[in-house]
């Protein structure tokens, strides 16, 4: 048996709950880095609740999240970017009246350190923070197609281009691992396939360890190394693509009649 | 394209740089050609423009309301009038320690602050203002406060045997602490923290993901804005070189949200603008009718609401873009 890397995260044992209703119920798996795993599951199984896990946004109650060696158990929300993990939002939560251009610098604040004080004097420590994440920023604005709405406020723009100013957003903070909250979710066909090609683009310059929910399973089963699927807060299969699409389970309990068709028509595209 | 990119409301071009010396030479020079009177409405207008600005950064920019700012105002004034009354400090040396009195107190309110949002924070605020008045009326204090009579402070004079008079040195004094309240708040906007600060406002689930610690913010904001302000009420003191408790009252808060707005709640040179409003508009409005200064006051107001929705700072911001004629940027 070949040695496999370290996982970059871990998922051990995640137990939430509702009050009486358990949202997970001990869900483990292991993401590797440089990999895109695709966590699916029908509504209610418990995606978004991991996903927001993962973020610090709920608390679980039991078991423990490894992120790249240490613990996230108890870090606190606005601590996670500085830690690696950057993320986008299931419904987009752009800064609406701010440009492009500011929302996007907003993702760069974990890498910053200058405070009040600093700003306020517009010490050099602030001038070389501005000037580095300029930078970040332009190479951003190009690779996402995005310098001619530099300047427009972020909610006037159409939703894919403010889908792609939230990834930009998350970007620009340099995470190891992205987590994409259903990135396909209100994109046509061509945007979608515009969407993979983009994420087969980003992960290598940007090192990327991607953790994607997402409905849309063609775009799940394309571009994910490994899947994770889940059922009233269970895992149900892990594995490949391939693996995953096989599992009886899967099957029976989430695909569908429908989906298997669509999961067919996707494999032999 | 190109030219589009350089247009960006951090920059300061020779244009700008240009309209901001002549608006200070303007400035300057009222000292030399307004009557004592006026410059005393003058200073009082850089007193409330600096306020206002206290309160463009907690509401325009983190989106904190706050119907409690005439409170810090008084903090600032009762702050320079105590050191100047009972301790013969000198006016200049006060404006440090108002400062430091003003920003501990809204570190203070910052707390509450936090489990409280939208219109509970209003309300907290507001019963802020409504006790100040009366804490500065209680008797345990009045060794203090001088009571209800208040403090008269002396007339500072021009240092260094400068020609000036009074009125005229205490203006450009407090035109002076203005302008550098005004540069510290513009650079704080412009960089990192105020990126955080307008994050919040808009969106602070998503802020707090991009590493944005809220409870630290929204309190450090609260000290910076408390403390702004207090500045503001130390210049009115110096310039009326009197304190009372009824001068504070709850409707010097709302009179500064009204110049909030009316210059534009996330303008900061909008604020100097609000200041101008509550210095001169309640005299206007006195001048067109003794009978009923209110009704008209509010018709100016409403009038303003009308013209300029986004308050003058936004208005103007809105008639330079139109001059310029940038396109709309074809969107994708």
């Amino acid at each position: 048996m070949i040695a496999l890397p370290a996982p970059l995260l871990s998922v051990r044992d995640v137990v939430m709950r509702f009050g009486g209703v358990v949202a997970l119920g001990g869900v483990s798996f292991d993401v590797a880095p440089n990999q895109i795993c695709g966590l699916i599951g029908p509504n209610g199984s418990g995606k978004t609740t991991l996903f927001n896990c993962i973020s610090g946004i709920y608390r679980y109650a039991e078991g423990d999240i490894v992120f790249d060696g240490t613990s996230l158990t108890g870090v606190k929300r606005h601590r996670m970017a500085g830690r690696g993990i950057g993320r986008t939002f299931q419904n987009v939560a752009l800064f609406r009246s701010l440009s492009v251009r500011q929302n996007i610098l907003v993702g760069a604040h974990h890498l910053g350190r200058s405070g009040f004080i600093a700003n306020a004097l517009r010490l050099p420590i602030v001038r070389a923070e501005e000037a580095a994440a300029a930078a970040r920023l332009d190479a951003l604005l190009d690779l996402l197609d995005l310098a001619r709405v530099a300047d427009s406020p972020a909610g006037s723009l159409p939703f894919p281009t403010q889908k792609r100013v939230e990834l930009a957003r998350a970007l620009i903070g340099a995470p190891k691992l992205l987590l994409l909250d259903e990135p396909a979710g209100g994109l046509n066909h061509a945007e979608v396939d515009e969407l993979a090609a983009l994420l087969d683009r980003i992960r290598g310059p940007f090192n990327l360890t991607i953790l994607l929910v997402e409905h849309h399973m063609s775009l799940v089963m394309r571009v994910s190394e490994q899947v994770v699927a889940l059922e009233f807060g269970r895992k149900i299969a892990d594995g490949t693509p391939a693996e995953v699409r096989r599992e009886p389970e899967v099957i029976r309990a989430y695909l569908g009649e429908t989906a298997e068709e669509d999961l067919r028509h996707a494999a032999s595209a | 394209m190109d030219a589009d990119r350089t247009v960006s409301s951090g920059r300061f071009g020779l244009t700008q740089a240009l309209g901001m010396g002549a608006f200070l030479a303007v400035m300057v020079g009222f000292a030399f050609i307004a009557d004592s009177y006026h410059l005393f409405q003058l200073t009082m207008v850089v007193a409330y423009a600096v306020a206002v600005l206290g309160l463009t950064l907690l509401t325009g920019y983190t989106g904190q309301i706050s119907l409690g700012q005439g409170a810090f105002f008084a903090i600032g004034s009762y702050s320079t009038a105590i050191l100047m009354a009972n301790y013969d400090w000198p006016y200049w040396a006060t404006l440090p320690v108002a400062a430091a009195v003003s920003a501990l107190v809204g570190f203070l309110i910052g707390f509450p602050a936090l489990r409280l949002g939208g219109l509970y924070l209003a309300l907290t605020t507001f019963a802020l203002a409504v006790s100040v008045p009366q804490i500065l009326k209680v008797n345990a204090l009045s060794d203090f406060t001088g009571g209800v009579q208040g403090l008269t402070m002396d007339k500072a004079e021009a240092p260094f045997g400068l020609p000036l008079t009074g009125d005229q040195w205490i203006y450009l004094f407090s035109l002076g602490v203005g302008c550098l309240m005004f540069l510290l708040a513009w650079n704080l906007t412009r960089g990192r923290t105020g990126r955080a600060m307008m994050a919040v406002r808009e969106q602070a689930v998503a802020a707090e993901a991009m590493g944005v610690g809220l409870a630290a913010l929204k309190i450090r904001t609260f000290a910076v804005s408390a403390m702004i302000t207090g500045i503001g009420g130390a210049l009115s003191a110096i310039a009326v070189q009197f304190v009372a408790p009824d001068s504070f009252n709850f409707f010097l808060s709302i009179t500064l949200f009204v110049g909030l707005v009316v210059g534009g709640v996330d303008s900061i040179p909008g604020a100097l603008f609000g200041g101008a409003f509550i210095e001169f508009i309640p005299n206007i409005a006195n001048d067109i009718s003794k009978a009923a200064p209110g009704a008209i006051y509010g018709a100016i107001l409403i009038g303003f609401m009308f013209a300029l929705p986004r308050g003058v700072g936004g208005g103007v911001m809105a008639m330079l873009r139109r001059a310029r004629r940038r396109p709309l940027p074809e969107v994708r």
